[in-house]
């Protein structure tokens, strides 16, 4: 192996330390343009949002684009092998499952309950994880000390056994995945919106509003939400790709989504009998999971990226 | 540090008594302990006598008492299925998930390390790009589908391993594997990171100066400074992996703890569930304890 020597210099501050002065850049440029232009220049944010766009959009007009019904079954077509397969058909572009149900109609409708698990798991860990983050900041002192109590707390039970355990109890089902989720992974969002939120407490404007005599519940919404919008952002996405991994492994375990929905991970578990000599039938259904979470991770890294201040990208 | 020390110890017990009393709560909403134990054949008069015979007529604080008070003395109870105790069974089943955490720890620090290294000593280059993106892609990808893709790969295709089972030494490398993966990209980062911190410090830029071979730089003075915090990361991350092993046992068909979990919770064995959970979370307890020790030994700041 040849070391070459370390680049750049010691010594030299490194140039993303730079921050050019504020005269420097064009009066015109507003944090939205400035947004806009590391946006449309951030490889990583535009692969994501070009994947997680384009799911969305399959999911959203999933009646128009899959060929077939997804539940439809035809015993006489059981498992036909992917069209680039020699035994493939054009009719069944990913070819069928056991019970010959069409494996490409089926794989578009399952991108509607993935994404509708992130989402509202998300939303539901975003608004519980927030409140106690914003809280436990903005007060300190003894709320802080509760709310990194319960953080703590939280943070020692493993997560998929007791979702998996709580979802046995009330019996697996849609609705019952995402109340699970959203209850279990809100933790990441207390803490960060809880570090975002003391570092805006800090700020002059926060300062000001107090001493103009405005409430907390004023200051909290108007001063320092929109202030960690980012962050909050940031997190979000992470959850939703954290929970749309989860449902697909509670449901591959039997105790999320039920059949005879689409649900990715329940596909995979289905084809799991199959897998030795039609490998294509869990192949399919795990490369969708991993494009959604890996569009989804991109976009936030992006934006994380591109909304952190100027010269610190 | 000292009083540091007993704070933390102190928030550790009390999280770890919450934790049991959520713990035992999950065994109370799982149904009628007496009905349970009692079996679908017994007679309402039954039910009432086992009922007393195990204090379930008792207020629920002395009932949580009296558990807790077993628990502490590594008594679980008794499983609805399976006629040994929850804890033998516990005790027959946890070397197996040791084992596996120990393994695909080991994996991951073994790939992570170095390749943190490399990223930060090569920085913005070609092989800083790859570790991002092997890290990146190890964080979207099912645990339980990178388990399936490796036997269809290596023991479908090849041959080289086992399917499932654990027999031998050959059983735990795929599952290790597929676990430790999943533990890598934290672990890469906070290496990458560290080594970029103490590379840029002052008396690395002093080692450098003397004239010391940028390689020795690296590993004496670099690595030696970034590699504790690694360590008190992995002592967390093997806490989350005894966790997440649930789904790679039950892939791998390997008689850890998490197969014995799924296959309890599937027929409503809550004595053993809620053990395998209490079990879990303290050990998770006590190895964030450590960790969190460990980092404010070394760095008084965190120590506020």
């Amino acid at each position: 192996m040849t070391v070459r020597p370390a680049s750049p210099p010691l010594g030299t501050p490194a140039p993303a330390e730079t921050v050019l002065p504020e005269t420097v850049l064009p009066p015109s440029r507003s944090p939205a343009a400035i947004a806009l232009r590391r946006g449309l220049s951030h490889g990583g944010f535009l692969i994501g949002a070009g994947l997680v766009g384009l799911i969305v959009l399959v999911a959203l007009a999933a009646p128009l684009v899959a060929p077939h019904d997804p539940y439809a079954q035809d015993v006489s077509r059981r498992l036909i092998p992917p069209i680039w397969h020699a035994k493939g058909t054009a009719e069944h572009w990913l070819g069928t499952d056991k019970l010959g149900r069409d494996y490409l109609s089926r794989l578009i409708y399952g991108s509607q309950i993935s994404l509708l698990i992130g989402v509202s798991a998300a939303l539901i860990s975003g608004v519980i994880g927030t409140t106690l983050g914003v809280l436990a900041g903005y007060y300190g002192g003894r709320v802080d000390a509760v709310v990194s109590y319960v953080v703590t707390t939280r943070l020692a039970l493993p997560v998929v056994l007791v979702a998996l355990a709580m979802a046995s109890l009330v019996g697996g089902s849609l609705k019952v995945v995402v109340l699970v989720l959203g209850f279990l992974l809100w933790d990441r969002f207390a803490v960060v919106t809880r570090a975002a939120t003391r570092q805006v407490r800090a700020q002059d404007f926060v300062a000001a509003a107090k001493a103009s005599g405005f409430g907390a519940g004023r200051i909290l919404g108007q001063e320092i939400l929109p202030n960690i919008l980012n962050a909050l952002i940031v997190v979000a996405t992470l959850e939703m790709a954290h929970a749309i991994l989860l449902e697909a492994a509670l449901s591959f375990l039997g105790l999320g989504v039920q059949p005879p929905l689409p649900s990715w991970g329940l596909m995979i578990a289905e084809g799991k009998p199959y897998m030795f000599f039609q490998p294509w039938v869990i192949t399919i259904p795990g490369i969708a999971l991993v494009v959604l979470v890996l569009g989804i991770n991109l976009l936030g890294d992006g934006v994380r990226d591109i909304t952190a201040p100027e010269g610190r990208t | 540090m000292l009083g540091f020390a007993l704070r933390r110890i102190l928030v550790a017990i009390s999280v770890a008594l919450t934790v049991s009393v959520a713990s035992f709560m999950l065994l109370h909403l799982s149904g009628d302990l007496a009905t349970a134990i009692a079996g679908p054949e017994a007679t309402s008069e039954q039910i009432a006598a086992i009922r007393v015979q195990h204090g379930l007529d008792q207020p629920l604080v002395v009932q949580f008492g009296s558990w807790a008070w077993h628990a502490l003395h590594f008594d679980f109870g008794r499983s609805f299925y399976f006629p040994e105790p929850v804890t033998d069974l516990l005790a027959s089943r946890m070397p197996v998930t040791l084992t596996l955490g120990i393994i695909a720890l080991a994996v991951a620090l073994l790939v992570a390390i170095p390749l943190g290294v490399l990223a930060a000593f090569y920085r913005d280059t070609w092989i800083d790009r790859t570790a991002l993106a092997v890290s990146v892609l190890g964080q979207a990808m099912p645990s339980f589908w990178f388990g399936l893709t490796l036997i269809m790969i290596f023991s479908v295709n090849l041959r080289w391993l086992p399917v499932s089972g654990n027999a031998s030494w050959k059983n735990f490398v795929l599952p290790a594997v597929a676990l430790g993966y999943y533990a890598m990209p934290a672990v890469m980062r906070l290496t990458r990171n560290g080594m970029l911190e103490v590379l840029s410090s002052d008396y690395v830029r002093t080692a450098r100066a003397k004239g010391l071979a940028p390689r020795k730089v690296l590993i004496r003075h670099g690595l030696r400074n970034a590699v504790i915090p690694v360590i008190a990361l992995a002592a967390v991350q093997f806490g989350f992996m005894l966790g997440g092993s649930i789904v790679i046992e039950a892939v791998f068909s390997l008689q850890g703890l998490g197969q014995l979990a799924w296959e309890s919770i599937a027929r409503n064995d809550f004595p053993v569930v809620q053990a395998i959970v209490l079990v879990l979370a303290m050990i998770y307890i006590a190895l964030t304890l450590a960790a969190d020790l460990l980092n404010a030994l070394l760095d008084p700041r965190l120590r506020a």
